[in-house]
């Protein structure tokens, strides 16, 4: 059999790669998902078509702030080919016009008394074709009285402001929550201290960390089939936590729960944006209950960016105690969180501001507190999103920015700096002074490592010497652009080190909407030794079909090509939360480990009857269960599946078969780390910064396969390099949004970025039954700082010592020039 | 996925064809070339024409041709084949840098020339390079072809001297000799409309001066051109502290506007930075030092 045919061309029916390619676990193997996607026969919800499908179509404000007065659908509801117009108020009658939000907060799904962000639900037109549902949209009147919006966050809590949620009985002002971690008064002292001693000071910096957005390619979208007979409804859509979906749909529009089954086929790229339920969905649903038909809804790219889950949007106060030979006592932070119009942030019910607390980050502090305030304003909703790990991407911003100011007003070399203040591992398991505690990790190991692979002080050097030159051309009159030739450039070396945390539960203390975070897993082995693995966790790129079929075949000693792996579909997978903060390896990979493991032991007792012999004599041997010492007499899973299925008689109590279940709720989180060096040249003259190279060293402790991991640190360097540089929405002060195109919110292309230069070092977690960690964000968490420490860097000549993502090359000028700008507002 | 309003659809048989098609349909009629600007306006239904006429079949408009003293670039020439033309490389390498830098290869494939202009879009690359090479645009309705000089074809933004039942078929720009030009683009990312722009062409006879053009987009420029600080060059030593006082005073005469490209002191800033480095390099060119 030849995978190639005659002309070259790939026969469909033979697998991309040949069998000898394939590991027998762990190890690089080409993605199985692959070959659909890149034949294009990939099934997105958008691919679906059902019989008799109507289309649906949102109806927007184009005002962030603004009373309804009247909404007139009769010219709509004329047009010949629309069959429905959903409004707030058809949805009041059904108690549908809120829902609940991930946040215990309300969001609208249609808007009733106001508009409270551009982009807004208002109302939904249910037509032949989406073309039509397009055109009725235009022909639906709204008046609306406009109010003042409330834009800038800084301000949403002043006196006198308009208050946003008037919905809310009793509310007058636009505070959402004050929540604080880590000892107050212990982190005061320190800085009393520090405030007093001539050997120590207290550095200060205030930063934003912008609002973005995640932008998958795959815009938001689903198809609801209401079967009125059987009164089960089918949900196609982009949902990253089907099961937790289909809960919530049970709880928030009274459907029986078996009666409802939400599919999420292929996902295109998730990040977060998928999460949350979005009101489209939920009229969708509405829609379909009402004509009697399936309806689907694909939002279009400027709806996904204006309306649905935002990220960031934090603006901080780091504060870093030191004594003047760099020695880092304690930080204190404070965050006003701007949430948007409604708080429907998704994370863990505890955690208000996510995972923020670990903004210690990999240092070994005597103290630390952060307090963060959360506000409404007239904007999206969301906040959670985006690959950021429950806010980890914030608080390794805010730690690795604040560790390069330190450095800079200590005059002393940021990675020296870094290198002395590290955790060392003989302190782990470490307990941070915010109370989370890292599992394992060699940090200045790791920070070494890349060290070396860069040539820091090459670098160094180099930069010194460009320095030189530039201070010449500065004196010789010439300016920055230089003389007759090309200007001298700056040079700028960035470094971070993040710890990230990953992995969501243990259920004991993380749960969303009462639901525990842990995840099942359900293995079947077939009589022929061929494996179909069924699991919680919703792939939207990561491979999850090929890594954990691995794990599988690393733990029964089978080929991954021999085992499917079935995920995204409630009627067909076991309960679990999903796929989000880099948590399915961490916790459904675990499940799929301890799965594979029950299986084995139950193989185990089988092998012992097909040799006679007792289950006790028995040891696993290279992927077949072997008699101890006698390598001659073993089984193979499939000998054993086989047998599994038989007559053979097996032990009293052994049902027979191999299949089992379980349910993985993890002890403690994940805490992969990395060591992230930038180098960028930034042309004085406009701004412009070219990233030259990018050095990425993670430990993510096992890797079970290292391909698909270097492609998930890919991708994330390049989200980072996106944030730091070019990413970002921002509002002008009426409250439109600027960034609702692809024209306006820029994502980096490949000519953004260097050839990226990866390394690893490996400290297996000690919990997790296979060592793993979880990288699917480590690089987006990661990178930033890294970037933007190297710009800063760049611009010593200008004694810059601070500037906000993203560093456009307008930013870069006037950051130089002494102004920098706000990114959060327009600019004006 | 975002969809247009419905439209009647034409395709052009000739140029006259095409002329004949506009008159019979009316004001809401729209010539349809590479579609990259038409179209994603109409996507965004910020553009509903009734019908739309469509002149990509029209290969007499995608040439380019030298006739003598002068190069002739088709409206339909797409901006991949303008920055693959040898031709054009060797006469005028302005515009061999600027088509580098006009969105990316999937837009370059299809745009035009003739659209780039007719579109008239403030930011818009070609209007500039042709402005600064003094280029003029040929124009044809049902009484036959009219020239008119690119620094006065456009009427104000997305407007220009094309009439409703007219063309725009090509572009003539003249080859001088002993010339050099070059043109600079800043964008925050490969494929971005420019922050701001710059494009130069230089003649020096004997280190003086002889014939200069300066264009400007995206900084509000009028006709995309700088005629003051051309003024000041003409005439004088093209030495570098010239070209330094020309981007200062082409920065003072523009008035950009403030945008999440940047604010105005910047785009000043950018106007006259990248001025003096297209300068430079244009004169380099003449010299024969670069190519
Ligand atoms: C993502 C993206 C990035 C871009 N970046 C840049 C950039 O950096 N710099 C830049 O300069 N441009 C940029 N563009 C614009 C691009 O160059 C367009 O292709 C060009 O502006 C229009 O050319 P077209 O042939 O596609 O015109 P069309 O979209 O077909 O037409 C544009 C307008 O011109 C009219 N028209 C077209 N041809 C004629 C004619 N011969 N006579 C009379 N009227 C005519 C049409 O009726 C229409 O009104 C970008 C476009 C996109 C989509």
């Amino acid at each position: 059999m030849t995978a190639i045919g005659e002309k070259g061309v790939q026969d469909p029916s033979v697998q991309i790669h040949a069998a000898e390619e394939t590991p027998r676990g762990y190890g690089s193997m080409k993605r199985k998902e692959d070959a659909r996607f890149v034949r294009g026969r990939g099934q997105y919800v958008d691919d679906v078509v059902l019989p008799g499908m109507l289309h649906g179509a949102v109806l927007r404000s184009p005002l962030a702030h603004a009373r309804i007065t009247s909404i007139d659908t009769s010219a709509a509801e004329a047009h010949p080919k629309v069959h429905a117009v959903i409004t707030g108020a058809t949805l009041e009658g059904l108690g549908l016009a809120w829902m609940p939000t991930l946040s215990q907060d309300t969001q609208a799904v249609l808007a009733t008394d106001k508009v409270r962000f551009q982009g807004q639900e208002v109302a939904f037109v249910v037509a032949d074709d989406r073309y039509a549902a397009r055109d009725a949209l235009a022909l639906i009147d709204v008046e609306y009285e406009p109010l003042e919006p409330v834009i800038d966050a800084k301000r949403a809590l002043e006196a006198g402001t308009p208050v946003i949620r008037t919905d809310k009985e009793g509310k007058t002002d636009n505070h959402i929550f004050d929540w604080e971690s880590g000892d107050r008064s212990a982190t005061d002292a320190v800085f009393a201290e520090a405030e007093a001693a001539e050997d120590q000071l207290v550095v200060v910096q205030d930063m934003i960390y912008p609002r973005v957005h995640p932008a998958p390619l795959e815009t938001c979208g689903a198809i609801a089939d209401m079967d009125p007979v059987t009164g089960k409804l089918t949900l196609w859509t982009t949902t990253q936590a089907p099961h937790a979906h289909r809960t919530l749909y049970a709880l928030v529009a009274g459907l029986p729960e078996h009666k409802i089954r939400i599919i999420s086929p292929d996902i295109g790229g998730g990040f977060g944006n998928k999460v949350g339920i979005y009101p489209g969905y939920v009229c969708a649903v509405v829609a379909s209950i009402v004509t009697g038909v399936p309806v689907k809804w694909m939002e279009d790219r400027s709806e996904n960016l204006m309306s649905t889950s935002f990220a960031r949007d934090y603006h901080m106060r780091g504060e870093v105690a030191v004594t003047r030979d760099g020695r880092i006592r304690g930080v204190r932070v404070h965050v006003l969180a701007d949430h948007g119009a409604f708080n429907a942030t998704a994370q863990p019910t505890a955690f208000p501001a996510g995972f923020f607390g670990v903004f210690t980050g990999s240092y070994d502090l005597e103290a630390a507190h952060c307090a963060v305030t959360g506000v409404y304003t007239n904007k999206a909703s969301g906040g959670v999103a985006y690959a950021c790990s429950f806010r980890i991407t914030e608080a390794v911003y805010l730690i690795e920015r604040m560790v390069d100011v330190v450095a800079h007003d200590l005059g002393m070399d940021p990675a020296e700096l870094r290198m002395r203040n590290l955790l060392r591992p003989e302190q782990f398991p470490y307990q941070s002074k915010t109370g989370w505690e890292y599992d394992s990790g060699d940090y200045p190991h790791t920070l070494q490592v890349a060290l070396d692979k860069a040539g820091y002080q090459e670098l160094r050097a180099e930069q010194a010497d460009r320095r030189r030159r530039f201070a010449d051309a500065q004196r010789s009159g010439a300016g920055p652009a230089g003389t007759a030739g090309e200007p001298v450039k700056l040079m700028g070396i960035g470094l971070s080190f993040f710890t990230e945390a990953v992995g969501a539960g243990p259920r004991r203390s993380m749960d969303i909407l009462g639901l525990g975070m842990a995840d099942g897993a359900e293995l079947r082995v077939h009589p022929t030794g061929k494996a179909v693995l069924r699991v919680s966790c919703q792939s939207q790129g990561q491979g999850h079909e090929t890594t954990f079929a691995q794990i599988v075949a690393q733990e029964l000693g089978l080929s991954p090509d021999d085992i499917d792996v079935v995920h995204g579909d409630t009627d067909q997978t076991p309960f679990g939360l999903g796929t989000y903060g880099s948590r399915s390896t961490p916790v459904s990979g675990a499940a799929t480990a301890m799965v594979a493991r029950k299986v084995r032991e139950r193989a185990k007792i089988v092998a012992a009857a097909m040799m006679e012999v007792s289950a006790d004599d028995l040891e696993w041997d290279d992927g077949r269960w072997q008699v101890a010492g006698d390598p001659d007499a073993s089984r193979s899973m499939a000998d054993i599946a086989m047998a599994a299925h038989s007559n053979l008689e097996l032990p009293e109590g052994v049902e027979g078969h191999l299949d089992a279940t379980c349910v993985y709720n993890p002890p403690n989180l994940t805490y992969p780390c990395g060591a992230y060096i930038c180098v960028v040249d930034v042309d004085p003259g406009t701004g412009a910064v070219d990233v030259r190279r990018f050095v990425a060293v993670d430990d993510c402790g096992m890797r079970i396969n290292p391909m698909i991991v270097e492609g998930q640190v890919h991708g994330g360097l390049a989200d980072g390099v996106g944030m730091a540089l070019m990413q970002c929405i921002a509002f002008d002060l009426d409250g439109n949004c600027l960034g609702g195109s692809m024209m306006d919110y820029l994502l980096p292309t490949s000519l953004e970025c260097p050839s990226w230069e990866l390394g690893e070092t490996v400290t297996p977690s000690p919990h997790h039954p296979i060592g793993a960690k979880g990288v699917g964000e480590s690089a987006t968490v990661g990178s930033p700082p890294a970037v933007v420490n190297a710009v800063i860097d760049a611009l010593a000549p200008y004694d810059v010592r601070h500037a906000d993502m993203p560093l456009t090359p307008a930013a870069v000028w006037c950051a130089a020039q002494g102004h920098p700008l706000r990114p959060d507002l327009g600019i004006t | 996925m975002q969809v247009p309003a419905q439209f009647e659809y034409h395709k052009a048989t000739s140029v006259d064809d095409a002329i004949a098609l506009l008159t019979r349909h009316g004001p809401e009629s729209f010539v349809v070339a590479g579609g990259h600007s038409l179209l994603p306006m109409m996507k965004l239904r910020l553009a509903e024409p009734e019908t739309l006429i469509d002149i990509n079949g029209l290969d007499e408009l995608a040439t380019v041709t030298v006739e003598s003293d002068h190069v002739r670039i088709g409206a339909m020439v797409r901006h991949s084949a303008l920055l693959s033309s040898p031709v054009i490389a060797e006469h005028f390498p302005i515009f061999t840098d600027a088509e580098r830098l006009i969105a990316d290869p999937i837009v370059r494939n299809r745009g035009t020339i003739g659209g780039s202009l007719c579109q008239a879009d403030p930011s818009e690359d070609l209007s500039a390079a042709f402005s600064a090479m003094r280029a003029t645009a040929v124009i044809r309705g049902a009484d036959g072809e009219r020239e008119v000089p690119v620094r006065e074809f456009h009427r104000g933004p997305y407007e220009t001297a094309v009439a409703h039942e007219e063309l725009l078929v090509a572009v003539r720009v003249p080859i001088r000799p002993a010339s050099g030009s070059a043109y600079a683009k800043l964008e925050r990312r490969a494929g971005d409309w420019a922050v701001a722009s710059a494009g130069a062409m230089l003649r020096v006879d004997a280190g003086t001066v002889a014939e200069v053009g300066i264009g400007l987009s995206a900084v509000g420029a009028a006709h995309f051109v700088a005629p003051e600080a051309e003024e000041y060059l003409r005439g004088g030593p093209a030495s570098d502290e010239a070209f330094v006082e020309a981007g200062r005073i082409s920065a003072a005469h523009c008035s950009p506007s403030a945008d999440q490209r940047g604010p105005v002191d910047y785009k000043r800033h950018l106007a006259g930075e990248l001025t003096t480095r297209v300068l430079r390099r244009a004169a380099r060119r003449s010299r024969g030092e670069e190519a």
